[in-house]
């Protein structure tokens, strides 16, 4: 880097130059836009983060119906909005760590059966009152509760008696799991005065701002926190808001013209548009969400190991992800797991071959088509994904006889009930996390019937498994199991593709969720 | 006024009462025919029988479907909506603020929307058939034509993105400054004007036409009057019945049918809110707004007709 830009981007970063003329005088220096851009940001993340201001997201994915009960949170706002007030007991930090928040310490017995807790001192609910083990304790306990409905309850299941006492709550399992502490990082469980058993949609935790607005579906605000336990890391700006924008195109309108400073779900097919705007930045980065094609093992035609083998040769992968996700992607390979979960092993991707396709299926002895549902909410593209699938199907000689459903109940209706169709998954932070929720025999989730005792045994064996490298291989054997016997087809992992507008500094990929694993607001900052 | 004028509103405005009950009837008929009941649509998955027996009981599911209509009515009588199903938040208090802010966009809407169209259609009627007219009704052809959501993008496009005049998103919400808020729903009020202008300018310009060809419009003009008073004194009153119609028609759109303007601009009124609660299958609500949205339409419609029999002299004094 040229002397003459880097004090430029000094001074821009200390507000002493505006963006605009850095970005001239970088021109007139030869220096493309992308490149400059990223000097700033670098300038500017070295200079500091800073406070004050109002950061604003429009985000997709809130409805009028959404409730501040963290229990009920299932869309992409609540997640957000939650990140914003709430304060979990253990979150994963961008590299994949696990962060304490308002657990200081945790650490298990050496089974991995009873789990201790150790509650930080002197964090403050936005109500004034402590945080205390009680409280953490109480918050677990509503979410192990049936009546809660609450989306963490699958893993709640597994605690069998949680107690509070002092300073610490120990927790113990009904079978052992090395991998508790990434349960608790789950954004439901945000802790409550009194675990929110008073009153679930009060809104109050101890995260960085305390909920001022809240109008579902169409604004949420908050202002910072004054006494946030960790005020250096998070809550730059005076105030955030999100602002529910459902349509795709509003929301790149509002980023353009500046009403907005971040937005979410960017669609593949105008990120190279939007790209090229004055002072917008694309944020892509790879996540374990997933989409996929889901047949159940146990119902004909699809309890046929040939033709569910048949049908994931004839689905071309690199087509899709070229045409479908425009390259913001990766390949997919027929287990739900890639390189952003910890212990990952790579597996020889599987490839189109007609030809095997075929063989299958003529052994499979199969006659006719196969009906697959899809819809416009099963995935974006996934109407299109469905086209591209019956032409490579049918080059293989498999009829694959397309129905489309209606958005509208397509996840009462369809989803989960019907043998063959289009769906998605945005992941979870382990592996076991991801095999409990969706592959074990007893997951009220298990979308592909995939109900295999040995499957189970192996997945519950490498729960409790404490060394690392044999786990590790568990995981690998697990993973070729789903890919050459289960019931997902997946042709491509997605990835987050968020946009900011000028000015908005601090931003870190995290592999986790989208917006930073929903920090954005909390952890970037405006530059001045 | 004399009394059978009064006679025939208070008949007018009974009927609408009536009409009214029955579609109350046929809504909740409708909600009731839908399979599976409000028990089991909160409960969804986690239903177990005995929960579900529970929760009938509680929100009297028992009572046999006549009872619960009337305690419905009755409730809806009083102002109790309900609770919505799927946030649990009082009904009544959610609409309120959605009706006012779809209420606040009709209006100034039909501030400019009306006049102006009338106005055009005068206008038009002035220069039949000339190139005047003929632009007139093309744009407005033009403009109706187009689908409210390409209006809409286009209009986002140059005064939001482009010159950043108004904004693109018109998110209002409680203790808005006026002008703020009349600012943010600059685009689409704009919007929806140009979509329900043409109608209305179209059927002026009919009506009046209409009414040219009598004899009483020959003998103003052969009286010497100006084009444009035989319209205004002559033509124009007797046309207003059937453009108050079309007026009415089309105030009742911009109330009950903005959900793609809504979207579009993330503007929270009264469309997106049945939208969300329609695919969440939240019963009580939709019953709601769609009582919410016939009392609208019925209201209108005798507000037009009453408007009609008050503007026709013939109605007015009857032999």
């Amino acid at each position: 880097m040229s002397n003459e830009l880097e004090f430029l981007s000094r001074r821009v970063a200390s507000g002493k130059l505006s963006r605009r003329d850095f970005l001239g005088r970088a021109a007139a220096l030869g220096i493309s836009a992308p490149f400059a851009n990223s000097l700033l940001s670098s300038a500017a993340r070295a200079a500091g983060p800073v406070k004050g201001g109002t950061l604003k997201a429009g985000l997709v994915g809130g409805e009028s119906t959404n409730s501040l009960d963290p229990a009920l949170f299932m869309t992409q706002v609540p997640f957000a909005f939650g990140k914003m007030w709430g304060e979990l007991i253990v979150e994963l930090s961008p590299e994949g760590k696990l962060e304490n928040r308002i657990a200081e310490e945790i650490g298990s017995s050496d089974d991995a059966k009873v789990w201790t807790l150790k509650i930080r001192d002197g964090v403050e609910f936005h109500n004034g009152k402590t945080v205390t083990a009680e409280d953490v304790a109480a918050t677990l306990e509503r979410h192990s509760d049936e009546k809660s409905k609450s989306g963490a309850l699958g893993y709640m299941k597994g605690i069998e008696t949680i107690k509070a006492s002092g300073k610490e709550v120990v927790l113990t399992l009904k079978e052992a799991n090395a991998d508790l502490p990434y349960l608790l990082s789950d954004y439901h469980l945000i802790v409550q005065p009194n675990g929110g058993k008073d009153k679930a949609d009060a809104g109050i935790s101890a995260g960085p701002y305390k909920v001022t607005t809240n109008e579902p579906g169409v604004r949420h605000g908050g202002e910072r926190f004054a006494n946030y336990w960790q005020g250096d890391k998070m809550g730059h700006a005076d105030q955030i808001e999100i602002i529910v924008i459902n349509d795709a195109t509003a929301r790149t309108a509002a980023l353009q013209g500046g009403q907005v400073n971040v937005i979410n779900r960017v669609e593949p097919k105008i990120v190279d548009l939007i790209k090229r705007l004055p002072g917008v930045t694309i944020r892509n980065h790879a996540g374990p969400g997933h989409y996929v094609f889901i047949m159940h093992c146990n119902t004909a035609p699809f309890d046929n190991a040939d033709l569910r083998m048949a049908l994931k040769l004839a689905i071309d992968r690199e087509e899709m992800l070229d045409k479908i996700l425009r390259g913001y992607g990766s390949l997919g390979n027929d287990f739900p797991i890639n390189a952003s979960y910890p212990l990952f092993t790579e597996i020889e991707q599987r490839k189109y071959d007609p030809d095997k396709a075929k063989f299958h299926f003529k052994k499979s002895g199969h006659d006719g088509a196969v009906l697959l549902r899809t819809s416009d909410v099963a995935f974006p593209g996934a109407v299109d994904a469905s086209q591209l699938f019956q032409q490579s199907a049918a080059k293989a000689g498999i009829q694959i006889e397309l129905k489309r459903e209606p958005g509208d109940g397509y996840w009462n209706e369809v989803w989960n009930k019907q043998p063959f169709c289009a769906s998605y998954w945005g992941g979870r932070s382990t592996q076991d996390q991801m095999y409990s929720t969706a592959y074990l025999s007893t997951a009220d989730w298990n979308d592909t019937r995939f109900k295999r005792p040995d499957f189970d045994k192996m997945v519950l064996a490498a729960r409790a498994e404490l060394d690392e490298t044999k786990r590790k291989q568990m995981y690998h054997d697990m993973a070729v199991l789903v890919r050459d016997e289960g019931g997902l087809i997946l042709p491509m992992f997605n990835q987050f593709i968020d946009a900011t507008g000028a000015k908005v500094g601090g931003w870190v990929d995290d592999p986790h969720q989208e917006l930073m694993n929903g920090y954005a607001l909390a952890k970037c900052w405006l530059e001045a | 006024m004399s009394s059978p004028i009064l006679k025939l509103v208070a008949q007018r405005v009974a009927l609408g009462i009536l009409l009214l009950l029955a579609v109350s009837v046929l809504i909740f008929a409708g909600t009731q025919i839908l399979p599976g009941d409000v028990a089991q649509a909160i409960l969804g998955q986690s239903a177990t029988p005995e929960s579900l027996a529970n929760l009938r009981e509680q929100l009297g599911l028992n009572q046999p479907a006549y009872l619960r209509y009337f305690h419905w009515l009755g409730g809806v009588l009083t102002g109790d909506l309900g609770t919505a199903m799927s946030s649990g938040q009082d009904i009544a208090t959610s609409i309120k603020g959605r009706l006012w802010n779809t209420l606040f966009l009709a209006f100034w809407a039909a501030i400019v929307a009306v006049p102006l169209a009338i106005i055009l259609g005068l206008i038009a009627v002035r220069y039949r058939n000339g190139w005047v007219d003929k632009l007139i009704s093309g744009l407005a052809l033009a403009s109706t034509s187009f689908p409210e959501f390409f209006i809409g993008y286009v209009l986002v496009y140059f005064f939001a993105v482009k010159w950043q005049i108004f904004p693109g998103i018109s998110t209002v919400y409680d203790g808005m400054p006026f002008g703020e808020r009349m600012q943010a729903i600059a685009l689409p009020a704009t919007a929806l004007t140009l979509v329900v202008l043409a109608h209305m300018m179209r059927m002026t310009r009919a009506a009046i036409l209409n009414v040219m060809q009598s004899a009483y419009v020959e003998t103003a003009e052969l009286k010497g009057l100006s084009a444009f008073n035989v319209i205004r004194k002559h033509a124009f009153p007797n046309a207003i019945a059937p453009i108050i119609n079309v007026v009415m028609l089309n105030l009742a759109y911009l109330i009950v049918g903005v959900v793609v303007v809504e979207v579009i601009f993330v503007y929270p009124g009264m469309g997106q809110y049945l939208v969300d609660h329609v695919t969440k299958r939240d019963v009580p609500v939709v019953q709601a707004v769609g009582l919410i949205f016939a009392a609208v339409y019925i209201s209108l419609n005798i507000i037009a007709d009453i408007a009609a029999i008050v503007a026709n002299p013939r109605l007015r004094h009857p032999k």
